[in-house]
């Protein structure tokens, strides 16, 4: 037997191949992240008219700070609350769907629009419903359970309202994935298990659970992901990180600092240790997830 | 034959247009004026532009306050900067110390031979953006101060005097109660602008200083001291009556909430920006609305005193070439001639800036038809300015308000009274003063 090869003549060809990948990753990853790197070092003004090296100074009064420990506690919260939410409601439709045999692409259909909802835009719709002064829902909370519903006071009201508004973006996205895991999961096997007498529950657990949990894997790590970064819109469109800071997730802090307030060191620094704890999550995930995962 | 044809033509149009384009000069102006106030500020440089041919202002919105401001300066450090952008009195601090990057008005006007009067303005704006020396640094463009409105049908309703405004706090509170136990609405008072109106201006209506140094008009080595006893007791009433539903609270910022909750007829009361006067006659079809001064705590000494502006102003940014500063000088001295300026207030509720502006607008008959336009100038000018009613201008102040809407939230939510939410205000914002300090010190 040969094993295929493929030689290159040109000894110069597979870089050029490799080069549109090259450039796009040096220029919107590589440099930015070392331009964050850099000024996450530096003291300087607004308009960059005067810089110091401080050395890890930036870094040393983040970890001092009050304020951006609350932030890291927020994003904690934020996170699990999110994913598990979006993870779990999009795995129940998911398996609702599976189910049906001829409506399956109507739902599917309707499931997947709101992915196709700008964050921004969806971000308002909340705002919208969630109101306090002009909202429906503070209404409907309010008349029919009592419940004094603000959002722009209450921390818990703006963490629920913004884990609901992240989720729903998410739920679309996940529950694709999810479908398409069920499909590929062969029907013998289920039907097997149901001669021997397993319930849906049991199969579901022993079966489809498992099967599914390469799917579940790498849509955890996606969310995640989302959760710390692609959130930003949901946020500053309803909360804007208040009351008192009760939402003011890493990524947004991030954005505040450096965009609103203009103090770019600090900015870097919180960027930079957003992007180290990143890569910290994904390791575990790969390292210690995965393991768990029958591919 | 025919190629060669097409390309002569081709060369001839570019040549004739670039030759067009280098006959006028043009100035790149950023501004935050989005809805009407923006369709005003864009006719504002149509005007110009019909008025001479020598210069084409452009005029573009570049979204909220601090998105114009951080765009610009992100344009600065690009070298991508326009030649006039609009920035928002907080932001005065941190436009001033960047020494370079801006250009002052009173040397742009000398440089360029362009006649300019700082005495002609109104001593409240110049204060504002004049440098220790009194040059001024920014041309004024939209200045206001925060007024309050209310609802003269729910006023009647509840059986109080319609043409009386409440005058002091006693009063807003009392009035307030009664609107609210004869049904005529459901709650008392809103307010836009936590931290301007019932921060900043609560204290230099009271005499009460916000800042060392003048407010920080001395240095950058001032001090907040906003947690005096005065403005405890104000907030700690705020917050119980929050607590009652006499007060609702509008939001952070502007306070987005605070407005619909007027022109629903929800609350009676509610205090903002005098330029919020064309929004809210517009909003308003169903009742007529009163205007009066900033309620004020009689037993305060010195109260009322006068209250202070915010709004924005034009500062030019380096780097322009001396044609296109010529430019920016005849702009500004075409903004600041009565006509324009009467227009600009009459029409948007921004403030006068010149005293001619003002009388003009009073030859016209603009006050004797329109009951409460001159009730901000009025406040402004109630007495002269102490050094804790000329302004303020601290560093890092675009923060600062954050911090204050934060404390603000936490007051309300119960976390905190109110000396310790102002304590907190101090203490946090004393520290951004210090990162200020050593950025630019």
């Amino acid at each position: 037997m040969q094993t295929k090869r493929t030689i290159f003549g040109n000894k110069g060809l597979p870089y050029l191949l490799l080069a549109p990948q090259l450039i796009i990753t040096g220029i919107f990853f590589l440099w930015p992240a070392g331009q964050a790197v850099y000024m996450s070092f530096l003291r300087e003004d607004a308009f960059g008219m005067s810089s110091t090296f401080v050395g890890l100074r930036n870094y040393t009064r983040l970890l001092d700070n009050a304020e951006y420990l609350d932030s890291v506690k927020v994003t904690l919260v934020f996170s699990v609350a999110t994913v598990v939410l979006a993870l779990g409601l999009s795995l129940v439709l998911a398996l609702a769907v599976d189910r049906m045999i001829r409506s399956a692409r109507g739902y599917t259909t309707l499931l997947v629009w709101p992915y196709a909802v700008a964050p921004a835009v969806a971000g308002i719709l909340w705002w919208f419903i969630f109101n306090p002064t002009i909202g429906i829902m503070p209404y409907v909370l309010e008349n029919l359970f009592g419940y004094d519903w603000n959002h722009s006071l209450d921390p818990d009201d703006a963490m629920t309202l913004v884990v609901i508004a992240s989720a729903w973006k998410q739920i679309s996205y996940n529950f694709l994935f999810f479908v398409a895991g069920l499909q590929s999961i062969p029907t013998s096997l289920r039907e097997a298990a149901a001669i021997d007498g397993a319930g849906p529950f049991k199969r579901f657990w022993t079966i489809t659970l498992p099967l599914l949990s390469p799917t579940t894997f790498f849509l955890l790590v996606v969310n995640v992901v989302y959760t710390l970064f692609e959130t930003f819109a949901v946020i500053d469109a309803t909360t804007e990180g208040g009351p008192a800071q009760a939402t003011n997730i890493l990524v947004y802090k991030v954005f505040q600092d450096g965009y609103v307030g203009l103090n770019f060191g600090s900015s870097s620094a919180q960027s930079v240790i957003l992007m180290g704890l990143v890569v910290v999550l994904t390791f575990i995930q790969f390292r210690f997830v995965e393991r768990r995962v029958t591919y | 034959m025919k190629f060669s044809k097409i390309a002569a033509a081709t060369a001839a149009s570019v040549l004739a247009l670039s030759a067009q384009a280098s006959a006028q000069t043009q100035i790149d102006w950023w501004h935050a004026m989005g809805g009407e106030l923006g369709e005003k500020t864009e006719a504002l440089a149509t005007a110009f532009n019909a008025s001479q041919s020598d210069y084409v202002v452009v005029p573009s919105y570049r979204g909220s306050y601090t998105e114009t401001m951080t765009g610009a300066i992100a344009a600065f450090r690009a070298g991508e900067q326009p030649n006039i952008v609009q920035v928002f009195e907080v932001g005065t601090g941190t436009m001033m110390a960047a020494q370079g990057a801006i250009v002052p008005v009173h040397q742009l006007m000398e440089q360029t031979g362009t006649p300019f009067d700082p005495s002609a303005f109104l001593p409240a704006v110049v204060g504002y953006y004049a440098d220790p020396q009194g040059n001024m640094l920014s041309m004024p463009f939209n200045s206001s101060t925060p007024i309050l409105y209310y609802n003269k049908n729910v006023f009647e309703a509840a059986g109080l005097d319609p043409e009386q405004a409440p005058r002091t706090w006693a009063e807003v509170e009392a009035f307030s109660r009664q609107i609210m136990s004869s049904g005529a609405a459901d709650c008392g008072f809103t307010t836009g602008w936590v931290s301007w109106a019932q921060l900043e201006n609560f204290s230099a209506w009271h005499n009460q200083q916000i800042g060392t140094l003048q407010n920080g008009f001395g240095g950058l080595e001032t001090e907040l001291t906003v947690n005096g006893p005065v403005t405890v007791r104000h907030w700690d009433n705020l917050a119980a009556w929050q607590e009652e539903g006499v007060f609702q609270y509008g939001g952070p910022g502007g306070g987005a909430d605070a407005p619909p909750a007027f022109y629903a007829q929800q609350c009676a009361m509610y205090m903002n920006s005098s330029a919020s006067r064309a929004g809210v006659l517009n909003n308003t079809p169903d009742f007529e609305v009163g205007f009066g001064m900033l309620p004020y705590y009689e037993d305060v000494a010195g109260a009322p005193q006068n209250s202070i502006i915010g709004g924005a102003t034009l500062w030019v940014l380096a780097g322009g070439t001396a044609e296109e500063e010529a430019g920016v000088a005849a702009f500004f001295n075409f903004l600041s001639s009565p006509e324009v300026q009467a227009q600009w207030h009459q029409d948007t509720g921004y403030l006068p800036i010149t005293q001619a502006a003002y009388e003009l607008s009073e030859a016209q008959g603009y006050y004797a038809a329109n009951p409460g336009a001159d009730v901000s100038i009025n406040q402004m000018n109630l007495n002269p300015p102490t050094e804790n009613s000329r302004g303020l201008r601290f560093g890092n102040y675009v923060q600062i308000r954050t911090i204050i809407d934060e404390e603000f939230q936490r007051l309300l939510a119960g976390e905190v009274d109110a000396q310790g939410a102002l304590d907190a205000v101090v203490e946090r914002g004393n520290t951004l003063i210090r990162d200020f300090e050593d950025a630019n010190g």
